[in-house]
């Protein structure tokens, strides 16, 4: 059902753990629908300079929060915020069509953090905490 | 060690002696049961009427012709359900269910719901059980059909189906129950019961998959589900399939005489997994019942902080086979209907695991299943960001 990478990345997460005094924190998703995503940055003159992220989730949850830190590891703010959830997904090569979602939760918990940054920095206003579980569960409401 | 099989209640392995019990009818008896006017048809019939003999015989069935053979338990379910339904439209339209039957019952009464019959799903308790009060409550002058499972394919409850049967007996009401997860794990007899329908299913109790069989006592007026030909005395349609019901039969002969030895032995490994994990992980929780009142078979634990699929991909790694009520695990975006009807919020029921023993697991594999689940369940923790502060006691 899932491909080698996402095995690898599920047995052998990379960036696992939490940086303490990161200056960027975000997390989206919500324990109902059973995945949780919270990226920790150490942003540097708008470099990601370490990432870390720590997942509640499915082997594809976790899978996908080990490939896009991999792949916003060192790179600018714009480029990280360029992420999408198709490129994690291609680097994975692929995600059966129930894991999707997954992706999309991993490209919005990098740009939660990164709004987190840009909040901390005065550069936006918005709410860095994603409120909204994620697209494929966003019809589960709260009891 | 490796390819330890912890998910009996998913399904069972063949055994060799049900295997070559079906072998004949695969090759030399090959003939139309219904085809009676030539040897080979007649070796077919006369087969099929001796295993149904047998089959009746081992669910305490009163005659042979009370034994309707299907090709599954999903399809006793449904034809139990819709033809007593549509049989009965005239005289009521409505069934008593519970909310934590197999999809079999619920997705075949959701059906129903969309043709003008109504239908109750009654709650349970925390530990699976619904009572017989809760079943006469929901009782009106149109209800023609109660359905209640022997025993839980999740969490193991067992329910009060004489009590239950009793109740039905009473307002003239026909009582229904899938005993599918219950054969082979407890003593099963449909006269003691009280039922007046009842399915199982040849793959729960290591006979093949693809046949299943559905009592319905004499009298029972039922629709036909499958029409067509004469087969099953009118009532299902479709040649028999005769070395899948050769392997139903020797399945169950097996089992029945073999019962009390392998529910002792269900017994013992079950609840050694059950003291073994209690004791090595914290923040963990027993689903269902804790000792009588739970299928002998049966272990499902909810792991605080972490999510089913995680954990049942971490044991493939290690060779163990099992199953959770994740909304992951089950392709859906709800967690286990019966997790959530026990009571269990999303969170609790995400990370759960059901471990189904058999007869043939050994000390060995749940030593060694006690031995591996801890360091997986610590290691997902650790990962998970709900877990966090929890150890330093923040949470």
């Amino acid at each position: 059902m899932y491909s080698e990478k996402v095995m690898d990345h599920f047995a052998n997460p990379r960036n696992v753990g939490e940086i303490e005094g990161a200056n960027a924190v975000g997390e989206v998703g919500n324990a109902k629908c059973g995945d949780i995503m919270k990226i920790y940055m150490d942003i540097q003159d708008n470099v990601i300079k370490d990432v870390k992220f720590k997942t509640f989730g499915c082997g594809a949850a976790i899978a996908t929060s080990s490939m896009a830190t991999e792949m916003v590891k060192g790179k600018t703010v714009d480029e990280a915020l360029a992420l999408t959830n198709k490129a994690v997904m291609e680097a994975l090569d692929g995600l059966p069509k129930e894991k999707i979602h997954c992706s999309v939760l991993a490209e919005e918990a990098i740009q939660s953090a990164i709004e987190d940054y840009k909040r901390r920095n005065g550069e936006s206003d918005k709410d860095s905490k994603c409120e909204f579980c994620c697209h494929k569960c966003s019809d589960v409401t709260e009891e | 060690m490796n390819s330890i099989y912890m998910d009996n209640n998913a399904t069972t392995s063949l055994k060799k002696e049900v295997l070559d019990a079906m072998l004949p009818y695969l090759t030399d008896i090959y003939g139309n049961a219904s085809s009676k006017f030539y040897k080979v048809g007649r070796d077919a019939e006369q087969a099929l009427y001796k295993m149904r003999e047998s089959v009746a015989k081992n669910i305490g069935a009163a005659n042979v012709n009370e034994v309707y053979f299907t090709g599954s338990g999903c399809e006793a379910d449904n034809w139990a359900i819709k033809g007593i339904a549509f049989a009965n439209k005239n005289k009521g339209n409505h069934i008593i269910t519970t909310k934590i039957e197999h999809h079999a019952i619920l997705g075949t009464c959701e059906y129903l719901e969309k043709h003008g019959f109504e239908v109750t799903y009654l709650d349970v308790d925390e530990y699976g059980f619904v009572t017989p009060e809760a079943v006469e409550a929901a009782v009106t002058d149109n209800t023609i059909l109660i359905s209640v499972m022997t025993a839980n394919n999740e969490i193991g409850t067992i329910e009060p189906i004489k009590e239950i049967a009793q109740i039905a007996k009473k307002h003239k009401i026909i009582f229904h129950t899938d005993a599918v997860q219950a054969i082979g794990h407890m003593k099963i007899d449909v006269q003691e019961m009280g039922v007046d329908m009842m399915s199982l299913s040849a793959h729960k109790f290591h006979g093949p998959k693809g046949v299943g069989m559905l009592y319905i006592k004499n009298g029972i007026r039922i629709d036909n589900l499958i029409h067509g030909g004469g087969q099953e005395r009118g009532k299902r349609a479709a040649t028999e399939n005769l070395a899948g019901i050769a392997g139903l039969c020797k399945a169950l002969e097996i089992a029945v005489s073999n019962l009390d030895a392998n529910v002792a032995h269900m017994k013992k490994m079950r609840d050694r997994l059950i003291k073994g994990i209690k004791k090595s992980i914290p923040y963990c929780r027993l689903n269902g019942p804790e000792d009588e009142g739970r299928l002998c078979n049966n272990v499902n634990f909810s792991f605080q902080y972490v999510e089913g699929e995680s954990i049942l991909m971490m044991l493939d790694m290690k060779g163990i086979a099992a199953s959770s009520g994740s909304a992951c695990a089950s392709g859906s975006l709800d967690p286990s209907h019966v997790l959530l009807a026990i009571g269990l919020p999303h969170e609790i029921a995400h990370g759960s695991l059901r471990l189904s023993v058999g007869e043939d697991t050994t000390e060995e594999e749940v030593d060694y299943l006690i031995e591996v689940l801890p360091p997986i369940i610590q290691r997902l923790r650790e990962m998970s960001p709900l877990y966090e502060g929890v150890e330093k006691g923040d949470k």
